[in-house]
């Protein structure tokens, strides 16, 4: 019993990073209707520029904060230089310059910090706590802190501000929100910006969990994906339960399905995407898409 | 993608060029070592894996990034077959093509029918799993991999000039099949829907299904490749199937030109000789060149590579539009 409980509480704090960057994705996804196969690898590289501006002697909380600015300014930059000029284009090119995006974001970091692991110190170090049998790790603690933090920010910025208000309605119909006067393109390049943020909150927040490495987004991003499709993509809170089942679910199939066991855990992510896509497309949160003839 | 308006190579002078090609491609491992020749083959392994993808991406519009792990199958079922049954390869290489395309449908039939991107997630989700997959089952030769038995050449050929001469005869034939098809009522079918769904399926085409076969004749391709490339290899193992290759391939099906016959060629050649020549600056340096390439393509030229000699064509002719030859659109 004991070992079950702490599967799934363990399962809830890696289910809570897949959240953190499913909300990224969901995001990006809600603000500007383009799924962002690089939004891992542009996660990894902010948690990099953290990382070494903690290494130049910047005191760590301010790096983060210094991180996860740059990580905004990115976002929007990339947003203005390569997705921007594809308004018209189809999904092919902008999925495309997503690919791209994630060779280039992947190859810089392997370039510029090289392919070893770095060390990432927790966010609030010390001892962990016991819950009874269970225990509980400052960590996950943070985690759950500042997803929470997160989500009811974004709550509060989808649903009770004009900026949001006019955010959703330009992802949702672009042509004729720039009729209507919204400026379309400014909220777009927010949407690519904040998304970006949210990346590098679910990276620094891995980092000390899986060692900061080019490659430590690779896996997380496909239970992103997985939590994203079953809390349904244009869901935020979907998109946290999602995180947080995918979590546990693969945590309790790795422990105790003896096929999947600690190494094919990946498959259960894209197990849920398959399951999901075959009974309820639209995910558990998520509306069925409409669309008129 | 529509053809550069005003420019088409004339029948003949294509037919007389593409046997130019193929003869020129017939006799270079007889002049050249055989380092040289595994790069051709590889080169052409390549090109049949980009020739199918381009039939689902290219004509269809699916976007697959999966399609290393549909070659990984290929290459699995070869190996296999070849290390624990004693098969000569060629008898595996039609056991690799239906595997892989069964694999394909496994994929195909919950996310075709749906609009949208969930066939490029699954494939991602496929080609992230396939390394822990492959590495989990020691049958499959776990991490190690699987050795299989060198290949014994007919006519006196050496080893790696027998199988770039597999490689070389699926390649085109290939090529042949994918061009027919194309123009065949599928091909026609299939464009129709990638243009205008609603249109399409108002005539009765039904989508869902002809999307499917294509995705499905496209992981036959990538089967058959996966095979050869064991081949040439002699081993298989997990980690010469990350999801970079996967996304490898994507990106030397658009370089190339997508929706063109020639695209997938130029782009198998992108794709191999890329990370040959950039990893002698840096190692890393290759995927910042795919990225840079990948996404100014689709900026600039979205036709891809094979447009570049017909759009240059198209900027010299000084006659007027209307006096230019109409492009055949297929």
């Amino acid at each position: 019993m004991s070992l079950f409980l702490q599967q799934v509480v363990g399962g809830l704090t890696i289910g809570a990073v897949y959240a953190f960057l499913a909300l990224a994705l969901v995001f990006c996804f809600r603000s500007t209707g383009v799924v962002n196969f690089a939004q891992g690898e542009m996660a990894v590289f902010s948690t990099y520029l953290a990382w070494q501006m903690h290494a130049w002697g910047v005191p760590f909380f301010l790096a983060i904060a210094g991180s996860l600015g740059l990580s905004l300014a990115i976002g929007a930059a990339v947003y203005w230089a390569t997705i921007r000029p594809l308004a018209n284009a189809s999904h092919l090119a902008v999925v495309g310059v997503t690919v791209g995006l994630f060779f280039c974001f992947n190859s810089l970091a392997q370039l510029v910090w090289g392919g070893l692991g770095k060390d990432f110190p927790q966010i609030l170090p010390g001892p962990s706590w016991r819950l009874g049998p269970v225990v509980i790790g400052r960590d996950t603690a943070s985690i759950f802190l500042l997803l929470g933090l997160t989500l009811v920010a974004l709550y509060v910025f989808f649903e009770h501000t004009r900026l949001g208000l006019g955010s959703r309605a330009a992802a949702a119909a672009p042509v004729q929100s720039r009729q209507a006067g919204l400026p379309v393109q400014r909220l777009f390049l927010l949407g690519w910006g904040v998304a970006a943020l949210i990346g590098a909150l679910a990276g620094v927040t891995v980092a000390p969990e899986l060692g900061l490495s080019p490659d430590m987004m690779l896996l997380t991003v496909i239970y992103a994906f997985a939590a994203a499709t079953l809390g349904g993509f244009n869901s935020l809170v979907g998109a946290v339960v999602g995180g947080l089942v995918v979590g546990v679910g693969e945590n309790l199939a790795g422990t105790y399905i003896p096929a999947i066991g600690g190494d094919l855990k990946v498959s259960v992510a894209l197990f849920v995407i398959l399951l999901v896509l075959l009974v309820r497309p639209s995910g558990l949160f998520g509306r069925p898409e409409a669309v008129r003839l | 993608m529509r053809p550069v308006a005003g420019f088409r190579i004339p029948g003949a002078a294509q037919a007389a060029l593409a046997a130019a090609a193929l003869v020129l491609l017939a006799l270079a491992p007889l002049q050249l070592n055989s380092y040289r020749t595994g790069q051709l083959t590889s080169t052409l392994v390549f090109a049949t894996v980009l020739i199918g993808l381009n039939l689902a991406t290219g004509f269809a519009g699916i976007i697959s990034l999966g399609h290393g792990a549909l070659f990984a199958m290929g290459a699995y079922t070869t190996a296999v077959l070849a290390h624990h049954y004693g098969w000569p390869y060629l008898a595996t290489l039609p056991v690799a093509v239906l595997s892989t395309m069964a694999l394909g449908l496994v994929l195909g039939v919950p996310t075709l029918r749906l609009r949208g991107l969930y066939l490029a997630l699954v494939t991602v989700g496929v080609a992230i799993c396939a390394v822990p997959f492959f590495k989990r089952f020691e049958w499959l030769g776990a991490s190690q991999g699987l050795p299989t038995p060198p290949v014994q050449a007919p006519f006196g050929l050496q080893a790696e000039q027998w199988v770039y001469y597999v490689a070389l005869f699926f390649a085109a034939a290939g090529l042949v099949l994918a061009r027919n098809l194309v123009r065949s009522g599928v091909g026609r079918a299939v464009r129709a829907a990638s243009v205008n769904e609603l249109a399409a399926s108002t005539y009765g085409v039904n989508i869902a299904w002809y999307r499917l076969l294509v995705f499905v004749i496209s992981a036959g391709y990538a089967g058959l490749a996966g095979g050869i490339q064991t081949m040439h290899v002699g081993f298989v193992s997990p980690d010469s199937f990350p999801l970079a290759l996967s996304l490898t391939f994507f990106i030397g099906v658009v370089v190339g030109g997508l929706g063109s016959v020639v695209g997938p060629l130029l782009g198998a050649v992108f794709i191999q000789y890329v990370p040959v020549w950039s990893g002698e600056i840096d190692p890393s340096l290759s995927g910042i060149v795919y990225g840079v390439v990948l996404i100014v393509v689709l900026l600039a030229a979205p036709e891809g590579a094979a447009s570049i000699g017909p759009r240059l064509v198209a900027a010299f002719d000084k006659r007027p539009l209307a006096e230019r030859a109409e492009p055949r659109t297929s």
